[in-house]
């Protein structure tokens, strides 16, 4: 029996957003596809035949509804989003072992769809790349500098059977991010790897307008009210703010800002992966707190760490704050004393 | 125009006024049973003061006030009383209430109605008592008895006076239709109300998907003989809660835990001050209203009719329900509740029947996980965190959710409205709301027995002080027949004598049947100690005294 009140807002159901997030992501990835290649489409794939299958099994297993709660598409969100994250042509097991961890370790065992602290996607991405960092570097090459790009039934061969007649060296390459911190580190001039063709006009040949592509979906969630400005704000703001003051404080010349928004899973996660509202804070303040957070650990993780990008585990770190930032960020409540009016909303 | 202040969130459910405000008011023919509730109102509930078989006539108390928070119901029509017993009541428990059912004998005859034409000249108390017997309470839907919000003397001042005819809620109509209709009449009441409350401005807030109410209200408004303005809200549920209405229209924000009189605010609803014009002209206590009867019935329309009309004949009156109906609610979609049994009667709460079918309220979809999106946050007007809520109600952590401000949910049902995982948030919070009191009735229920504990053992103590005050005679009775009084004219010993005698006097007094046991064997020095410490104590109790007749 329940009561009041008896009409929903039509048109607004968990399935539908998750659909709708699936659309914003189609920008980028047919991008990705215009520039490296059809092999998106068979880590898309992988990813989401691997989601649904551990999905349906984590169901089975604690006895719920296979049926209802695969219709709510969280899965593949995830699975997309993993799948935007990893190199594409990487062997078909470390889709599988990527998905595993993503969905039966960071999900299902922290208690299904809407209990689970970290990013699932997140979870999956960073244990590949603890684990197999050398298959998780080889990103194909943009196809404007590849020797030869991966058709669909090459990509498919790549991805089942290993390289075959293909020299990895070929289709693949270190992603800008990469190189520029590794030349950097052997001492090359800012200006000659900058100058680099892989380097393209802002962040990368190719990464560039895939992130413009991220950015025009995140603006479509943005309109369509499925996610709120504070997150991707906060988070490309802070990520700024940290690259000019590294300018700033650094002898020599660094990455610009727009080198560091254009570059690897800046856009995406912006407004894709740190706005997953499950793992994210959810105070209007709170927001802005974790996104700015996150926006600077990306940045010094980029610059000074080890890691190929600092996206995934930056926003790993602040998934364990955003609890804590909730308590602390609760908004005043009607009636009660403190700041007037309609709080920051 | 007057400056509005937005209420935070809010919701846009479809409005679906138009069935029923295109016609007129309609009156309901008399009908041959009434049963009529002795809770209508918010606070005691009426107390009968008729018996099964006693004629009665229309307008006459058969319920009368039962404490403060009271107020009086009344015979909707004359006939005679053939129960008075718990029967269906329309409450979202569906739980049978003392009722006072009446056949009707078709005469229709009223008591002798005294009109309080000469209110402005009557003294405030007497006029509110007669209010309060008259049965006013809020007909808004909430039916706090008016009286004693029309006493000022509860705040210090009450500056503004609000007439919430918002009505924000979907498919309701019936304030609309008695502010196109009635528009004199209603700004009489508001007149009666303005001078007890000694107000300084009237603000009739009316959201502007009701231009002609408006118009009507605006026209009636310029010869009303006090400031009142009407101003139009934006069409917002829920515009029409009050402490929405008063922020919307003064920027106040009514304090948690008090109200709206705190802020210098009294909020009334269209409906009261119709029913108030109707008590002061005409001298009749509340014995109809008007209701929407809409949704799936043949002619949705605001019909007139008395409390205590069975809601099956009200349907009826409304042309029926029409085939494929699938329930009825009391209210609106958004706070109303499910009628579980049609016999229940029109009460003075009762503003809308809606009739449902399937497609116009589908059953709710099945509940999917949350999601954190944050809507429901974004929709709360009173700034809640529902999912929070939520999780720590599920979690029966009642403990959390207070912490949460879970008492400052109005149960707007806005955050369940907009869920887009179809969570039944609101009935958690109900359902939180309920275990919190049932906890605390549950520990003012242990303090009582631990208060119980404490007074039995007051009382030995009390018993165990009777006794050695007897002791206390007998040895002073001994002492006064061994010492033979030698005169001393020590003032000092007079007192003390004088003392033990009143002592004695008081001793003597109490019950005698209690047998001192082992005084007789005590050693004269030792009994002339209890003598002391009696007569001691006896200064204490006599000065004690003495300061309880200073503060007399
Ligand atoms: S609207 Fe529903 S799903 Fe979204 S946060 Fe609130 S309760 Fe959770
Ligand atoms: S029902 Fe309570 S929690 Fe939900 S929106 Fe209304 S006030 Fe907020």
């Amino acid at each position: 029996m329940t009561g009041s009140p008896y009409i929903t807002q039509p048109r607004r159901e968990t399935p539908r957003i998750m659909l709708l997030v699936l659309l914003a992501l189609l920008p980028g990835i047919v991008a990705h596809w215009w520039l490296f290649g059809p092999g998106i489409w068979v880590s898309l794939l992988l990813c989401s035949l691997f989601a649904i299958g551990f999905e349906s099994l984590a169901l089975l297993m604690r006895n719920l509804p296979i049926g209802f709660y695969l219709r709510d598409n969280t899965a593949l969100v995830t699975a997309w989003l993993l799948a935007l994250s990893m190199p594409t042509l990487a062997p078909w097991w470390l889709y599988l072992v990527g998905v595993f961890f993503a969905i039966i370790v960071a999900k299902h065992l922290y208690g299904g769809m809407g209990q689970n602290l970290f990013n699932p996607a997140m979870v999956g991405f960073a244990v590949l790349i603890l684990s197999f960092p050398v298959q998780m570097t080889q990103w194909p090459a943009p196809a404007a500098l590849a020797a030869h790009v991966p058709s669909l039934t090459e990509s498919f061969d790549l991805v089942f059977a290993g390289q075959g007649s293909l020299s990895i060296d070929a289709y693949t390459s270190a992603t800008p991010l990469d190189s520029l911190k590794t030349q950097l580190r052997a001492g090359t001039a800012f200006d000659d790897i900058i100058g680099q063709a892989i380097f393209g006009h802002v962040g990368g040949t190719g990464g560039e307008l895939v992130a413009l592509m991220f950015l025009a979906g995140g603006l479509l969630l943005l309109a369509l009210r499925l996610i709120t400005w504070h997150i991707p704000v906060a988070f490309l703001g802070a990520m700024a703010l940290t690259a000019g003051l590294i300018q700033l404080i650094e002898p020599g010349p660094q990455a610009g800002i727009l080198f560091h928004w254009a570059a690897g899973g800046a856009m995406l996660g912006a407004f894709f992966i740190a706005t997953d509202p499950v793992s994210a804070a959810s105070t209007p303040r709170g927001k802005l707190i974790y996104a700015a957070g996150a926006g600077f650990l990306t940045v010094i993780i980029r610059v000074y760490g080890n890691l190929p990008d600092g996206v995934a585990f930056a926003i790993l770190l602040m998934n364990i704050a955003a609890p804590l930032i909730d308590r602390y960020t609760q908004p005043r409540v009607f009636g009660h004393a403190g700041r007037k009016g309609k709080g920051s909303r | 125009m007057r400056k509005l202040y937005p209420f935070p969130g809010g919701v846009h459910p479809p409005e679906h006024k138009s069935e029923s405000n295109g016609r007129p008011i309609a009156q309901a023919p008399l009908l041959p049973r009434y049963v009529v509730p002795l809770r209508q109102h918010i606070g005691n509930p009426a107390k009968p003061v008729v018996k099964v078989g006693d004629r009665v006539l229309k307008g006459q108390m058969i319920g009368q006030p039962d404490g403060y928070v009271s107020t009086a119901v009344h015979a909707p029509t004359s006939g005679r009383v053939v129960a008075v017993a718990p029967q269906p009541v329309p409450h979202p428990s569906g739980i049978a209430d003392l009722a006072i059912a009446i056949e009707a004998d078709g005469e229709d005859r009223a008591i002798e109605y005294q009109p309080l034409l000469d209110w402005r000249s009557m003294d405030p108390s007497t006029l509110r008592n007669r209010i309060r017997d008259l049965g006013l309470a809020g007909l808004g839907g909430a039916v706090f008895p008016s009286y004693i919000k029309l006493n000022p003397k509860a705040a210090a001042r009450i500056p503004t006076l609000i007439l919430n005819g918002a009505e924000c809620e979907p498919w309701i109509t019936c304030d609309d239709r008695l502010m196109r209709e009635r528009p004199h009449d209603i700004l009489r009441g508001i007149a009666v109300m303005q001078a007890l409350l000694h107000a300084e401005e009237v603000l009739v807030g009316i959201e502007d998907n009701k231009p002609e109410a408006m118009a009507a209200m605006q026209a009636a408004a310029e010869h009303c003989g006090f400031p009142l303005e009407v101003v139009a809200v934006p069409t917002q549920y829920p515009a029409g809660g009050g402490k929405q209405l008063t922020y919307l229209l003064t920027g106040k924000e009514t304090p948690s835990g008090a109200l709206s009189t705190d802020i210098g605010v009294q909020v009334f609803n269209i409906g009261t001050a119709y029913s108030l014009y109707r008590a002061i002209e005409f001298g009749e206590p509340v014995i109809s209203r008007v209701v929407t009867v809409t949704g799936h019935v043949a002619e949705p329309q605001n019909i007139e009719v008395r409390i205590g009309t069975p809601i099956a004949d009200l349907i009826r009156l409304a042309g029926g329900e029409l085939a494929g109906a699938s329930g009825r609610l009391i209210g609106g979609p958004m706070m109303g509740f499910d009628l579980r049994d049609d016999a229940a009667p029109v009460t003075k709460s009762v503003n809308c029947v809606i009739v449902k079918n399937p497609i116009l309220f589908p059953p709710p979809p099945p509940p999917m996980p949350c999601i954190r999106c944050g809507e429901c946050a974004r929709a709360c007007p009173a700034l809640l965190q529902p999912f929070e809520l939520y999780w720590y109600a599920k979690a029966r952590d009642f403990g959390k959710a207070q912490g949460y401000q879970l008492f400052d949910c109005i149960e707007c049902g806005c955050c369940s409205y907009v869920c887009p995982s179809h969570i039944p948030l609101v009935d958690y919070f109900r359902y939180g709301k309920s275990e919190i009191w049932a906890r605390e009735r549950e520990m003012q229920a242990a303090e009582q027995a631990r208060k119980r504990h404490e007074f039995h053992l007051f009382r030995e103590e009390r018993e165990k002080q009777e006794k050695a005050d007897k002791l206390a005679a007998k040895a002073a009775e001994r002492l006064k027949q061994g010492a033979a009084a030698p005169a001393t004219a020590d003032p000092e010993a007079e007192r003390k004598k004088a003392i033990l005698q009143a002592a004695i006097e008081r001793a003597q007094k109490a019950k005698a049947n209690i047998q001192p046991r082992n005084v007789d064997n005590v050693p004269p020095d030792v009994q002339h100690e209890i003598a002391e410490i009696e007569a001691r104590r006896a200064r204490l109790r006599e000065a004690a005294h003495a300061q309880d007749e200073d503060k007399a």
